[in-house]
């Protein structure tokens, strides 16, 4: 909007007869009072999140007969599941003795988060330096757009790609004996999350101010290092919040996992057994599930556990970027 | 410096050179494998894709037909999501921006809540959507008005609802960028006219941000067209003979429809082509809304700069 054009809009309302200045203020009060009240909206999404997945998983602690078959004690303790063995951890909610045992979908999801990770932080981190500091300006207007369609594809479709396309890749070239796995989920899960960590990153790249580089490549050092000894380690508190965000996505996506890791719940540390996550067994499990009872409770329960995991993972993000500016000496 | 400083100079151009080269590649492996995925679907796809495909209903268990029920519900929910959180959020940025007294702890909660709302695991929106539109507000609703059964179970308006809560951020933020490109000068100069902060607001400040607001509610769209996870909980349906009559309806979804051809279909070999096809639809659609989000904003970029 040019200035003219805003000034010829003005007149209008001038023309308009004048309500006194007393029912104006009221007026322009009221309007700040309403839009005051609609930004409390974001407020009230968060916590009615924790309230109500909340809600329908306290019967693990205060409903007696949920508690029989889903104690915290049965979530994360070993439990003797045949009489004669030991002691082990078992997911199996369907069954004459239900078994809900957290640890092999908390294993699951570490494993498919720790592959991802492995595989895109490196990429997105490099690929973040290259755009930050050795990409012409024309390059760099390329490569933000192609990043950003990286990052709008849907996770149903990076699944099916990992379901159809990747998993046949690997079992051919890796000669595995289950075809999905926690490898083929990380590394469908990696294309989700490098968006996400080279965005961050390449941000607080750019904000390292240039006179770090001038300063650095007035002493002699080269690009390179200037860039690897000087603007990274300048930016290690927003990178760090970088990956940090990877992570909390990456442990929370479902449908790459749900379609691309086998989804069987075995306490296995290979990467290429058929594995299942905790947010997957939400997705998979919550159409058939009896309303109410202790498997419905604990699914909710796998939610609350996401939400709080993720939860701390950003604010610990947005510490590390309020580090990063302080120490700059930036203002954003 | 000292260790590097003992390296010739020709070791020390060379690592440069080796360093920038790598990190290239690692940009060329994005590029690469956007292109692979593209790819992949345009050549697995293309030969399926038809205006028949675009308007017909899905047949013999997904062997056979086309996709019309599941880009008509995609549609439905896409657009009573849109009418859901734009004036939400569009309003938020604007206290945000414009409304918030400066070093205002209540806009530094928000803001913060906003970024955690943004980072909550799209699974966990589908479970806070059952647990509360459909178990808390629709439950309520039906024993308000009689014990039929029409609220208090999944459906379009619950999933839409779902919908809306998770891409608020993405308006937020949208919004809130653009309201910050509007020159504080357009805004004194309406004041100092005698207009008053809503007639300038409404007049001055809303019309320039519009290309802004306008990129924020299409990556909304993109986002909340392709989520799936949410609306597993919420609504989607496996198969619909009907499209859905009423906001209490059950929808067919394009996202859906492909985790649902992917992974239970009888006849793998028959569905692969409609599911290739069904993927090339619905990355053709997320990505036009994405170029057109970029183009509008490096357009209104530029007239800013």
């Amino acid at each position: 909007m040019s200035s003219s054009s805003v000034i010829q809009q003005l007149p209008l309302s001038a023309r308009r007869p004048a309500s006194s200045p007393r029912v104006r203020h009221f007026k322009e009060k009221a309007i700040a009072v309403a839009i005051t009240a609609v930004a409390f909206s974001g407020i009230a999404a968060l916590l009615l999140i924790v309230i109500f997945v909340g809600r329908e998983a306290l019967p693990l602690f205060f409903d007696a007969e949920v508690a029989k078959e889903a104690s915290l004690g049965k979530l994360f303790l070993p439990q003797q599941l045949r009489v004669g063995k030991p002691a082990g951890f078992m997911w199996q909610p369907v069954g004459e003795v239900p078994k809900l045992s957290m640890i092999p979908l908390l294993l699951g999801s570490l494993k498919v988060t720790v592959v991802a990770m492995v595989v895109a932080v490196p990429v997105a981190v490099a690929a973040a330096l290259f755009t930050a500091e050795f990409a012409p300006r024309r390059a760099r207007e390329v490569l933000k757009p192609v990043i950003e369609l990286l990052a709008s594809i849907p996770s149903v479709v990076l699944g099916f790609f990992a379901l159809m396309t990747l998993a046949s890749w690997a079992q051919g070239s890796l000669g595995l004996t289950s075809r999905l796995n926690a490898l083929v989920a990380g590394l469908a899960m990696a294309i989700a999350i490098v968006p996400v960590v080279f965005t961050v990153a390449e941000d607080a790249l750019t904000a390292v101010p240039r006179s770090y580089r001038e300063a650095s490549l007035a002493l002699g050092a080269t690009r390179w290092e200037t860039a690897w000894r000087v603007v990274l380690p300048a930016a290690a508190p927003g990178v760090l919040a970088a990956c940090v965000l990877g992570f909390g996505r990456a442990i929370g996506e479902t449908m790459i996992v749900l379609m691309a890791s086998g989804n069987a719940a075995i306490v296995s540390p290979s990467l290429t057994d058929s594995t299942r996550t905790m947010s997957a067994t939400i997705a998979a499990e919550m159409g058939e599930v009896v309303f109410g009872g202790a498997h419905w409770s604990v699914l909710f329960f796998i939610g609350v556990q996401l939400f709080a995991i993720t939860l701390v993972l950003n604010l610990l993000a947005a510490s590390f970027v309020r580090r990063a500016v302080r120490r700059l000496g930036g203002t954003s | 410096m000292t260790v590097a400083a003992r390296r010739s100079p020709g070791v020390r151009r060379a690592t440069t050179g080796l360093f920038t080269g790598l990190t290239g590649l690692a940009v060329g492996l994005l590029v690469a494998i956007l292109l692979l995925i593209v790819g992949d679907a345009v050549l697995g796809g293309w030969t399926r894709l038809s205006w028949k495909f675009l308007t017909s209903a899905p047949e013999d268990g997904m062997t056979a037909g086309g996709i019309f029920p599941a880009i008509w519900g995609t549609a439905v929910l896409t657009l009573l999501m849109t009418v859901a959180v734009m004036p939400v959020g569009v309003i938020t940025a604007i206290y945000l921006s414009e409304y918030a007294p400066p070093g205002s702890r209540l806009a530094a909660l928000v803001r913060t809540a906003v970024q955690n709302l943004a980072g909550v695991p799209s699974v966990v929106f589908g479970l806070f959507g059952l647990g509360f539109f459909v178990r808390f507000v629709g439950e309520r609703m039906d024993r308000a008005m009689g014990d039929e059964l029409k609220w208090g179970q999944p459906g379009l308006l619950w999933a839409s609802l779902t919908l809306a809560v998770l891409t608020l951020p993405v308006v937020i933020v949208a919004t809130e960028e653009a309201l910050r490109t509007v020159a504080e000068d357009l805004r004194t100069a309406s004041l100092a006219l005698g207009a008053t902060k809503s007639q300038t607001l409404a007049r001055v400040v809303l019309p320039g941000a519009l290309p802004g607001i306008l990129t924020g509610a299409i990556l909304a769209v993109s986002r909340g067209a392709g989520e799936v996870a949410p609306i597993l909980l919420t609504g989607a349906a496996y198969y619909l003979p009907d499209l859905p009559k009423s906001l209490s309806s059950q929808f067919m979804h394009l996202g859906y429809h492909t985790y649902v051809m992917a992974t239970q279909s009888p006849d793998v070999d028959a569905t692969r082509p409609l599911l290739y096809a069904t993927v090339l639809v619905l990355l053709a659609l997320t990505f036009s809304l994405n170029l057109v989000a970029i183009l509008i904003r490096s357009r209104s970029r530029r007239r800013v700069a």
